[in-house]
């Protein structure tokens, strides 16, 4: 070799294989650190026993068996506890300078964020499956048809993709991972401050107003006339048609809105 | 043949901060070219403007005959860069990490397992390559990480900080590294603090301060603009270090420097033998003993220091000034960093 003769790249890298590489690098780590997952399962399906067993009994949901009310609120939350660590993982990479490495690479930036966003679903989808089985053990029952448990099932895994991309954006404009951390735990109020849990008609009408609009509570009452049928219409005021419109409305506007912030982000310079 | 980097009026701000102040440089292609700085000078920004990460607020830039503004894409074939963190990823192998760059360049499966291979073996990290990074020492860290920037076979090879945080014998060996690499006919540009290895490593020595070039040349070149020479006292006896900065005062071309530590005073004058004769006349005068005398050519840190009225950190991140009394070039760790 002498200088300037040096093999060149005759192209840059493409978009689809850029994306695949760096989705397979991400799932190969989260492989490698298998107490990463394992963690977010015992979580999960810890959430789910204790409102089961713990809070279950004390809690009334109307004409609904407590444990059908709350399987699809703490499907919903699991969702979103169990993509926290995108947040984490993306303001590792952002401060750490990987991005920057990969930024000055002659390939599509987009494949950057697009590896991220599904190696992390990929992983929510994980913890949402075995968890799912744990809410069939402790009792709940679907009282609709498959075609609707699907339905439901498909929902929850677009919120999760919404969720991925907020904390996508959370993890680039945090400046830290810690201050990433730390933003993240607004999932706390706001899963609490829903119908994930409780009915919310016991609560006072400045914060019902709140919560019955907030995006958890739309999804988690998707989910719940999905599943569930005539007894959780009967219950929530609306049927299945008015809450998954409601649902995606607010699904495609998390996306727009925290993807817009997370690319403008990365590509800023 | 190009030239292996221009940059002409460059500026860029961070808000208030003015990071790039007009900065002009030429950089013939074929060597290996060093940006000396202190914290803060604007050595990683000119960069990252370089390798399509920030972009200037104002002026022109070019690498290899590309304008960066104008083809950052073709501009990051050219490129492979290595930033001032190991960005090496600890749950894949060395391997795995050189692959997925390589792809990540455009190559197909393939050519990249060559690459991969043939830049572990450069890289003297054969028989760690199947191992996790995790396990892997800084040093062998620090080297993959120089090798993910080469995996793409880059021409100009740009490394900030290259060899921070490396014990000497690391620092040694990836000196070594990159002038193969530069023998071989890659183009290097890297950043550092150290101005010894400004002094090994380059060809051409860019001083930047305040986003500014102010010097450029080869090591020699610098240590003769620089131009005083240095006139050096050992005392016997610790009080005869006052008497020692008043006669030293009486004769240099800028204050004295004391390190009271070797009981050594030492100041820049205009003519050297002239000088020293009458330095030895004042100190005899005064009854000094005098243990030692010397009369040097600058070091590159007294040359650094002239320039920028600052001194280089001797620690990567330790940005604070050096306590007064303890200037650059006689300060003890900065005395073994420097050549004489
Ligand atoms: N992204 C940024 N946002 C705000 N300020 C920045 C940014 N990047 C650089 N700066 C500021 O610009 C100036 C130059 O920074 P730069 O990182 O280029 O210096 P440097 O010479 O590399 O320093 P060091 O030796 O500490 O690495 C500094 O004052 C820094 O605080
Ligand atoms: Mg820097």
């Amino acid at each position: 070799m002498t200088a300037g003769a040096a093999p060149q790249p005759a192209r840059s890298a493409r978009l689809l294989p850029s994306v695949g590489v760096l989705t397979g690098r991400a799932l190969r780590i989260y492989r490698r650190t298998p107490q990463l997952l394992i963690l977010r399962i015992v979580q999960s399906v810890a959430f789910l026993l204790i409102f089961r067993y713990v809070f279950g009994g004390a809690i009334v949901a109307g004409t609904m068996r407590y444990v059908d009310f709350m399987a699809s609120g703490l499907l919903t939350v699991g969702i979103m506890f169990a993509t926290i660590g995108t947040a984490l993982g993306v303001a590792e990479d952002h401060v750490g300078g990987l991005f920057d490495r990969l930024r000055s690479l002659p390939m599509p930036r987009s494949a950057v964020l697009a590896g991220r966003v599904l190696a992390d679903l990929a992983m929510t989808v994980a913890v949402l499956v075995p968890t799912i089985a744990v809410a069939f053990a402790v009792g709940m029952r679907v009282h609709t048809g498959w075609v609707a448990a699907l339905g439901a099932l498909g929902l929850l895994v677009l919120f999760g993709l919404a969720f991925v991309w907020i904390f996508v954006a959370v993890g680039l404009l945090a400046g830290s991972v810690q201050a990433a951390q730390g933003i993240s735990f607004i999932v706390m109020p706001v899963s609490f401050a829903s119908s994930a849990f409780v009915p919310t008609a016991s609560m006072p009408g400045w914060l019902r107003a709140f919560t019955e609009h907030q995006p958890v509570t739309v999804v988690v009452n998707a989910v719940r006339t999905l599943t569930q049928g005539a007894p959780a219409e009967a219950l929530l005021g609306h049927g299945s048609g008015y809450y998954v419109t409601r649902a995606l409305i607010w699904i495609i506007a998390l996306v727009v809105v925290f993807a817009g912030l997370a690319i403008t982000r990365y590509r800023s310079r | 043949m190009p030239l292996m980097i221009e940059a002409v009026g460059l500026r860029r701000s961070f808000g208030k901060v003015v990071a790039l102040d007009g900065l002009d440089v030429r950089l013939e292609s074929g060597q290996v070219a060093a940006i000396l700085g202190p914290n803060g000078a604007g050595k990683t920004t000119f960069l990252r403007m370089i390798s399509t990460l920030v972009r200037p607020d104002g002026g022109m830039l070019r690498v290899c005959g590309l304008d960066v503004a104008a083809e950052p894409v073709r501009v990051r074939r050219l490129i492979g860069l290595a930033g001032q963190h190991a960005t090496v990823e600890p749950a894949l192998t060395g391997r795995e990490n050189l692959q997925m760059i390589a792809r990540l360049f455009g190559q197909d499966r393939r050519t990249a397992r060559a690459s991969a291979e043939e830049t572990l073996e450069r890289l003297r990290l054969g028989e760690a390559g199947d191992r996790l990074v995790r396990g892997y020492s800084g040093g062998m860290r620090r080297r993959l990480d120089l090798g993910a920037s080469l995996v793409g076979r880059p021409r100009v090879l740009l490394l900030d900080e290259p060899t921070t945080g490396l014990d000497p014998q690391s620092r040694i060996e990836l000196w070594d590294t990159i002038r193969a690499l530069a023998a071989d006919g890659t183009d290097v540009l890297l950043t550092t603090q150290y101005l010894e290895e400004a002094d090994r490593l380059a060809t051409t020595i860019l001083i930047i301060d305040h986003g500014q070039v102010i010097a450029s040349g080869t090591a020699k070149e610098l240590k003769s603009r620089a131009g005083r020479d240095i006139v050096e006292i050992h005392v016997r006896d610790r009080e005869d270090l006052d008497a020692a900065v008043r006669a030293l005062t009486r004769i240099g071309a800028e204050k004295p420097a004391v390190d009271r530590g070797s009981l050594m005073v030492s100041v820049a004058v205009d003519s050297g033998p002239e000088r020293l004769r009458e330095a030895l006349h004042e100190v005899s005068e005064l009854g000094v003993h005098v243990e030692d005398v010397a009369l040097r050519r600058p070091t590159l840190d007294e040359v650094f220091l002239s320039l920028t009225g600052s001194t280089p950190a001797t620690e990567p991140r330790g940005g604070e000034p050096r306590p007064p009394g303890s200037a650059a070039g006689v300060a003890p760790e900065t005395a073994s960093r420097s050549v004489r």
